[in-house]
């Protein structure tokens, strides 16, 4: 189980991005986190994996345990190697290194990482199967994609964090990714979603949160936040069933007096 | 002083010109590995050393320190033939320059990480400073360590006309060193880790790679990298001999790796090649011409070539072109 809480990080000494985020995921489950741009999603993404030194970023309150022990302080190899990856957003595939490269960079954390641990991301991705040998670069973005997942998973993680898998795919990808992240969860494997498409997000999480500057706004289970007048409003694109809407109706400070009060 | 080799074949034949390629071969290799190290210290860090020379000059004195002064493996074994004996400390001098390389690294540059790679250059520029002057301050004034003549190394072998300088070991040696170096890096853990790590550190870290250890292994690596050529350049007819002189020879890498691109592999041993052929070949077919270029003039060749490139081919034969949008 993943447990942050009252987390804190300000970014440059100045910029202050998270203020006071808590969030769960148990074992085996499937938990979304949802936002608009700028909420500080992927900014709790690199406080779980330790990257934010990376980007100037400093936790300055609040705690992450994981399995019950603190990991805000420790290396990301350290957080690798304790069961938790991630699939970076934009994909961030090795372009210059062969499929089969990238995935043994995966399996860095790993000393000798059996044929196996290959065999079973090949076998979950038969498109990557046939073209092991190919430059990652010239994939296609689902493929790429599915690159992505598959490396994270060499590093056999009890947990897995995907920030916007969506993102530039077409639908038909999006559904079969979505089943991916199924299939994994399936495993065993706990997954933290970051999405902005919220229907396909919500669709497949038990749980989901809602965050805006920062903070956690609502919570909630995943059908209880689909059935949300908000949420739908908001993050799904719909208002009452079947109705025209002029935008004129749309009450922009609706939002924060709900909230934020 | 070293001298050069003597040669039977004066006449432009054929034999002259295998001769001179052999030549250019063997001083080419040097620069290579030379170069090679440079490249891979660019390539994982973004770093260019200017302290490349002095580490060389540091592992040309280390080796010949062992065998001269103190006698270290001879004093063991009172049979050991001087050519091994040279051997053992060779190996020892690139293993104290391995951790030259990896101090160097974590003291002075892993703190600049996030800084602007010009002050990580400036600093690298003092550390040349520094480790030349205490190279200079073991040799003593005008100091120069003789290491005899290893694998009679200035001597030659005849095969008919042409004459093989048997300083052509480096040759060899580089050949073994580029296959190590391709095999670590395309075959090992670290080195895909490492390869990794200079395309995307941020998603390399990500995957657990711990960016620190990678840096100061391709440190330790240009380092080894650098001994290795420092002490071929220091027994090579056409170098200095164990003087302060190697960390000059050495920077004739940079003309090779911007000649053969700054961030490949195969440009570095390219480019080390082309410059070290170059230098001999028209040495030896401009030397009527010395009166007016001035006798020197050869260790010009591998900087003109570099300017030349640097207008044509800015990004050298193999590197990565950049665009920018001005």
């Amino acid at each position: 189980m993943l447990e942050v809480s009252n987390l804190e990080v300000v970014y440059n000494d100045v910029v202050l991005v998270l203020r006071g985020l808590s969030i769960e995921v148990p074992d085996g489950k499937i938990v979304a986190l949802l936002g608009a741009n700028g909420a500080g999603k992927t900014t709790s993404i690199r406080a779980i994996t330790g990257l934010l030194d990376v980007h100037e970023g400093d936790i300055t309150k609040g705690e992450i345990k994981w399995q019950g022990e603190r990991i805000d302080k420790k290396d990301p190899s350290d957080i690798v190697k304790s069961g938790i990856t991630q699939v970076m957003e934009g994909r961030r595939v090795f372009a210059e290194m062969t499929v089969d490269e990238n995935l043994r960079t995966g399996a860095f954390t790993k000393r000798g990482t059996s044929k196996e641990a290959y065999d079973k991301v090949y076998d979950m991705f038969p498109a990557l199967a046939s073209r092991r040998k190919d430059t990652a670069g010239y994939l296609s973005g689902g493929e790429q994609q599915m690159l992505a997942i598959g490396r994270a998973l060499m590093a056999d993680p009890k947990l897995l964090i995907l920030d916007e898998p969506s993102l530039g795919l077409a639908p038909k990808l999006v559904q079969q990714i979505k089943q991916i992240i199924v299939d994994v969860n399936n495993t065993g494997v706990a997954v933290l979603l970051i999405e902005q498409n919220a229907n396909m997000a919500l669709s497949i999480a038990s749980f989901g949160y809602i965050m805006e500057t920062g903070k956690v706004v609502m919570d909630g289970n995943s059908d209880k936040l689909l059935n949300d007048e908000d949420v739908q409003e908001f993050y799904l694109g719909l208002h009452g069933t079947g109705e025209r809407k002029s935008f004129r109706d749309v009450k922009h400070y609706k939002r924060r007096k709900r909230w934020l009060s | 002083m070293p001298q050069m080799v003597p040669l039977l074949a004066q006449a432009n034949s054929a034999e002259t010109f295998l001769t001179k390629l052999i030549d250019g071969l063997a001083l080419g290799s040097i620069y290579a590995i030379l170069a090679l190290g440079l490249v891979i210290i660019f390539k994982s860090t973004q770093v260019l050393s200017f302290a490349h020379g002095a580490v060389a000059a540091l592992g040309a004195y280390l080796a010949a320190y062992f065998v001269t002064v103190i006698n270290w493996p001879g004093r063991y074994f009172e049979s050991l033939p001087v050519t091994l004996s040279f051997i053992i400390s060779g190996f020892v001098a690139v293993a104290f320059a391995a951790l030259v390389g990896m101090l160097i690294e974590r003291i002075f540059i892993r703190p600049m990480i996030g800084q602007p790679l010009f002050s990580i250059a400036m600093i690298t520029i003092g550390i040349d400073i520094v480790v030349r002057t205490f190279v200079g301050d073991l040799l003593g004034q005008g100091g120069n360590l003789s290491v005899g003549s290893p694998w009679g190394i200035l001597s030659i072998s005849k095969f008919g006309e042409i004459v093989v300088p048997h300083v052509f070991i480096a040759a060899i040696v580089t050949v073994v060193v580029v296959v190590g170096v391709l095999i670590l890096f395309f075959r090992t853990r670290m080195g895909v880790a490492m390869r990794a790590t200079a395309f995307d550190q941020e998603a390399a870290m990500a995957q657990g790679i711990s960016a620190g250890r990678i840096f100061a292994l391709a440190w330790a690596l240009g380092a080894v990298l650098a001994a290795i050529g420092g002490i071929f350049a220091s027994i090579s007819p056409r170098g200095f001999g164990v003087t302060g002189g190697t960390a000059f020879f050495a920077l004739r890498a940079f003309p090779a790796i911007i000649i053969g691109g700054l961030d490949s592999i195969a440009g570095a041993v390219v480019g080390g090649f082309t410059i070290g052929i170059a230098e001999i070949m028209l040495g030896h077919y401009l030397a009527g011409a010395s009166g007016t270029l001035g006798l020197g003039f050869t260790g010009l060749i591998p900087y003109l070539l570099m300017m030349g490139f640097l207008l044509i081919r800015p990004y050298g034969l193999f590197g990565t072109e950049e665009i920018r949008r001005v």
